[in-house]
């Protein structure tokens, strides 16, 4: 994992924070988010009128502590709610899908009774977006901003540095105005000079140029300092007291800086993408995953599938999945399975479980094929990764029979003569079909035979 | 797009020297064994870079049959200038330093390449590698890869896995394929392909799985097109990025005019139904369409690559060109070499069953080697569940036995009655000088446990055999001392220097006491009673003292709880093995004066010249 989308409202408290932080600069941007489940925007309101009487007892020492920056203006700045009852309020699906304003998902200028009311409307509810299903449970809720101009404004990272865009010309038309767009890159390791470029020649005063400017350096410095790899503000604008806003924004952080980056990233969560869902058997695997120094993963493509795969290794298992594909039985695919960096033989006996439970489900009369794949293997001792796969398999003895599962191995690599003539031998014991092929076969000839053996 | 024509086209020759970053012993001596399989002259590691270690140090490994020093330096710096010929930098920092070293390494004049194997380094520091190395005209590879190898040459790390995949594919002497690709861990795979399809590589690279990896699939093929040995090139791929866009546009281009043959992975992408999903790799991410498996193959096929329509004909795809190309007269298929066949370690030949070896140690008593350490058979766990206390723990270790409770009881309080009998006493004078002389903590309680033996303390072991002895052979008391006195021998455990008849050792008396209650016999401590009765009738203070009090009970204990045959009493006796008993307890003492005279801040301790008789006249 690298590239991580966080949701709109930790974005906004990000960057609104680090800008202060880094450059003095202050963006008049409140936010506040509603979860389903998680009280109430009327609630939310009362809470922070109750802080408004506290406001003195804020413990400026945990503060120090938490985000280890001494800031206390982002804790007073995120518990004082009392704009929610002074002004008109944006409601938005926090989400992580984009085009809300086409979708008409973007309730604007509500008192905070019409807010509520649009939260609870569609909160926890089922919505397709983008042609995917999915639950909408968080909310952000803003402050109205009477506006004119809507500029466009991005930074995107690129192999030779980062791509800054800036257009007069933001909002949910922005793709028909691209050509208005100006684009500067900014070598990887520079300081961000040529940034003025993208304002020159642009049809704006310049007193808001001067604003825009402070603005987007201050966004790269940011961007730069908190290792995010995507920033969008569309539209960004100017309050009437001609200070920068970003109204609607997106933001990606790349998860591999976590180490260095704990304190400024605050607690933010790293939301699962739009409509994924999980069954019971794929968050057992995430969380045998996550408590392992291997990597466990699981995905169930087809659950009524014939053929089943369970591959060694990240490359190999895409490969596997690839080729039922390109053989033209994607429909049959059951699901992705890939274990690697040498799981302990009760993790690769759980993971063989789970996925030998689902494989024998639904058993229909018709011929199953599990695909143990993997390639030649670098270290791995093969006898000894396949022996918590061969205990998973003694236990479903019978009702492999009933699903008609046959398996199918390949792999090679330290050991591998043993670990197939392992398996061979089980077939035996099991009276359950068992092929196994080395490094001299291609790795995915059992792909083939497998699909032969479940149209046979 | 731009063709890094400044940048290194040769990386490696089988005079190619690494400064390896972070000592691992075993990707160190794989590399070593395969310069020894491809008879390289001179190892392939010339130093090792070990920030945390002091420079001037070295590490072994062994090349062929002997071992060689690597030296090991604190900074890339002075490696560097030290070993100016060592042109390739093998990072194995973790993510969290990777950078920094990398940068470092990047910045000598010496480093051409720089490899990174840790996954994880965040992408803002990828881009900075990859700036400065096209500034410098040098190349990363890397991060999140295994590196590559020079078949014949030169190999980085792990790659290729085995010393027996390296025979089986031939990776000893070079072939004619370029070979490069995202995967580390299916490269094994693809020279395993490569060698049943072709006459094997000549290069291959893994550039690691990273959105931004240092060097890309087409630096590398622009590589391959200028390196002559090389005839053909295969490149595997894999969905995200647009890294195979490149190629294909060289390709077109005719800048590339080498054979390729590609195969670009995560065609199954449309049927997962989610937005998103991320395979193994960081860069692999389904979602975006034109970076999709798809279509950048259908872009490699329409600019000339050679794709197949599945990674199942891959193989065959390859095949055929290399047959053409070897028709064609392109290709002469490399001449079949014996490799130099590496000797066994030790630690694998013992476990295929090919050697033995002798043992040097051997022990009975305890067992390490498990999840937690097993006492005499018995884990740890269930001598804490059990309550055993120290005596039964003393029992199993020393005599290799679970005595029952009353006699590892009594054990119990031996140790405590003889922890400490005051400042004065030989022992404790010792460690209260020594401690006083601003020595250590061991030093104090090894200088009076030093003091222990036949005169102070020292006792029990003889005391007992002796008592044993007499009364197996039915000696009379009065013989016994005799016997001794004539020989010019002390009687074990009679005497005191001030207890006496009338002025009992309390110590004795508890001891006694606990064993009239629980002991099932006592014959010896009551021999050791008739002997002191006689010697009473010499002396006042010639009593059964401590020593000779537990050595007597102690021999009862042995001889009456049931575990123990005869032999094994006297064995545990002769090994001395009560007298630990002593020297067990009275350290509890020692270090409590240790620890004493060291909290009061006492100073040295000097002996006043008016307490000694200078009689040196």
């Amino acid at each position: 994992m690298a590239r991580k989308k966080i949701r709109e409202y930790d974005a906004k408290r990000l960057l609104t924070w680090h800008l202060k932080r880094l450059q003095g600069i202050h963006i008049p941007v409140q936010v506040i988010q509603v979860t389903y489940g998680g009280p109430s925007l009327t609630e939310l309101a009362d809470m922070s009128s109750d802080f408004e009487n506290n406001q003195t007892q804020v413990d400026g020492e945990t503060t120090l502590q938490e985000n280890g920056f001494g800031d206390q203006h982002l804790d007073v700045w995120s518990k004082d709610k009392s704009w929610l009852l002074e002004n008109k309020l944006v409601v938005k699906p926090d989400m992580l899908f984009g085009k809300r304003g086409k979708s008409n998902l973007v309730k604007l200028n509500l008192s905070l009774e019409e807010a509520s009311k649009a939260i609870e409307n569609l909160i926890g509810s089922s919505l397709e977006v983008e042609g995917i299903r999915g639950r909408i449970t968080h909310f952000i809720v803003e402050p109205f901003v009477e506006h004119d101009a809507e500029y466009y404004f991005s930074i995107q990272s690129c192999r030779e540095g980062n791509l800054v865009s800036f257009g007069c010309c933001g909002g949910i038309d922005i793709e028909k105005h691209w050509d208005k767009v100006k684009q500067v890159v900014i070598p990887a390791g520079e300081s961000p000079i040529v940034l003025d470029t993208l304002l020159a020649n642009q049809d704006i005063s310049r007193q808001i140029r001067e604003q825009l400017e402070q603005f987007i350096k201050g966004c790269y410095l940011v961007f730069e300092d908190l290792d995010m790899t995507f920033l969008e503000m569309n539209p960004l604008t100017l309050n009437d007291r001609n200070h920068v806003i970003p109204l609607d924004m997106r933001c990606e952080l790349d998860t591999y800086a976590v180490f260095k980056n704990q304190k400024k990233w605050l607690k933010i969560e790293f939301p699962e993408s739009w409509g994924s869902q999980f069954t019971d058997e794929e968050q057992f695997i995430r969380s045998l995953d996550e408590k392992s120094g291997a990597s466990l993963k699981l995905t169930l493509i087809h659950p009524k599938g014939h053929i089943w795969t369970m591959v060694a290794g990240g490359g190999a298992s895409v490969i596997y999945a690839d080729t039922v594909v390109d053989l033209g039985m994607g429909d049959e695919l059951a699901n992705y399975a890939e274990y690697s960096g040498n799981p302990k033989e009760e993790e690769t006996y759980l993971f063989a479980r789970t996925i030998l439970d689902l494989a024998t489900r639904y058993p229909d009369g018709k011929k199953r094929a599990l695909l143990v794949g993997g390639g030649v293997a670098n270290f791995t001792d093969i006898a000894a990764t396949f022996a918590g796969i061969i205990q998973a398999l003694k236990d479903f003895h019978g009702k492999l029979q009933v699903a008609k599962l046959k398996v199918f191995v390949r792999r090679g690599g330290p050991n591998y003569e043993t670990g197939l003539r392992l398996m061979e031998e089980l077939g035996d014991e099991l009276d359950i079909p068992i092929e196994v092929y080395g490094p001299d076969s291609n790795m995915t000839c059992i792909v083939q035979q497998a699909i032969d053996w479940i149209k046979g | 797009m731009n063709v890094p024509s400044k940048s290194p086209v040769q990386l490696f020759s089988k005079e190619t020297q690494a400064i390896f970053f972070n000592y691992k012993p075993q990707p160190i001596q794989r590399m070593l064994d395969f310069d020894y399989v491809c008879k390289r002259k001179n190892p392939s590691v010339a130093a090792i870079v070990n920030p945390q270690s002091a420079s001037g140090g070295f590490q072994k490994a062994f090349f062929g049959r002997c071992e060689i020093a690597i030296p090991v330096y604190d900074s890339i710096e002075e490696a560097s200038s030290k070993h100016p010929k060592a042109a390739v930098f093998i990072n194995y920092a973790s993510f969290r330093s990777a950078f920094e070293s990398s940068l470092t390494a990047l910045q000598q004049p010496t480093i051409q390449t720089v490899v990174i194997i840790a996954e994880g380094v965040p992408e803002r520091n990828t881009k900075v590698l990859i700036a400065r190395a096209k500034q410098y005209n040098k190349i990363v590879i890397g991060p999140a890869t295994v590196g590559g190898i020079q078949a014949g040459s030169f190999k980085i790390g792990d790659t290729a896995g085995t010393i027996e995949n390296i025979y089986r594919c031939k990776l000893y002497r070079p072939g004619s394929v370029g070979f490069v690709s995202k995967s580390g861990g299916l490269s094994n795979e693809m020279y395993n392909v490569l060698a049943r399809t072709t006459d094997g590589i000549f290069e291959g690279i893994a550039i690691g799985g990273d959105t931004y990896p240092g060097s890309t699939l087409a630096d590398h093929v622009w590589r391959f097109e200028q390196i002559p040995n090389i005839k053909m090139i295969v490149v595997l791929g894999e969905l995200g990025g647009r890294d195979e866009y490149q190629v294909a546009e060289m390709v077109k281009k005719g800048l590339i005019k080498k054979p390729i043959v590609a195969w670009v992975s995560g065609t199954c992408a449309s049927c997962f139904h989610a937005s998103e999903v991320q395979f193994g790799h960081a860069g692999a991410k389904s979602g975006e369409s034109d970076t999709s498996a798809l279509s950048k193959n259908a872009a490699l096929k329409s600019a000339g690559v050679h794709v197949p329509d599945s990674f199942e004909a891959f193989a065959e795809h390859i095949q055929l060109v290399y047959e053409r190309l070897v028709k064609d007269g392109v290709i002469i298929p490399a001449v079949e070499i014996a490799p130099e066949i590496l000797p066994k370690d030790l630690h694998t030949a013992l476990k295929e069953g090919h050697i033995r070896k002798a043992t040097h140690i051997v022990s009975t008593i305890s067992d390490d080697r498990g999840e937690e350490p097993l006492y005499l058979g018995i884990p740890i766990s269930e001598v804490i569940q059990q309550q055993m206390g120290i005596g039964d723990v003393i029992s199993l270790l020393w005599f290799k036995k679970k005595l029952p409770r009353w006699a590892s009881k009594f054990i119990e309080m031996c140790l405590i009655v003889a922890a400490d009998h005051g400042p004065c006493v030989s022992g404790a004078h010792n460690t209260i000088v020594t401690a006083r002389a601003g020595k250590d903590l061991i030093s104090c309680l090894c200088s009076g446990l030093l003091t222990i033996g036949p005169r102070f303390g020292g006792a029990i072991d003889d005391a007992a055999i002796n008592f044993k002895k007499a009364l197996d052979n039915s000696v009379p008391p009065d013989v016994f001392v005799e016997d001794l006195k004539r020989q010019g021998r002390r009687v074990e455990g009679i005497g005191h220097r001030i207890k006496t008849a009338e002025n009992q050792d309390k110590r004795v008396e508890l001891l006694c006491q606990y064993a009239k209650q629980h002991f099932p016999a006592m014959k010896y401590f009551n021999y050791a009673r008739a002997v002191e009765s006689y010697t009473l009738q010499k002396a006042n203070n010639l009593v059964l003292n401590i020593d000779g009090c537990i050595g007597s009970l102690l021999v009862d204990l042995l001889s009456s709880c049931g575990c123990f045959h005869e032999q094994e009493v006297k064995e545990i006796l002769e090994l001395g093995a009560l007298n630990g008993l002593f020297v067990l307890s009275r350290s509890m003492g020692l270090i409590g004066h240790a620890l004493d005279q060291k909290r009061m801040k006492q100073p040295l301790y000097r002996h006043p010249t008016d307490d000694v008789l200078y009689a040196t006249e």
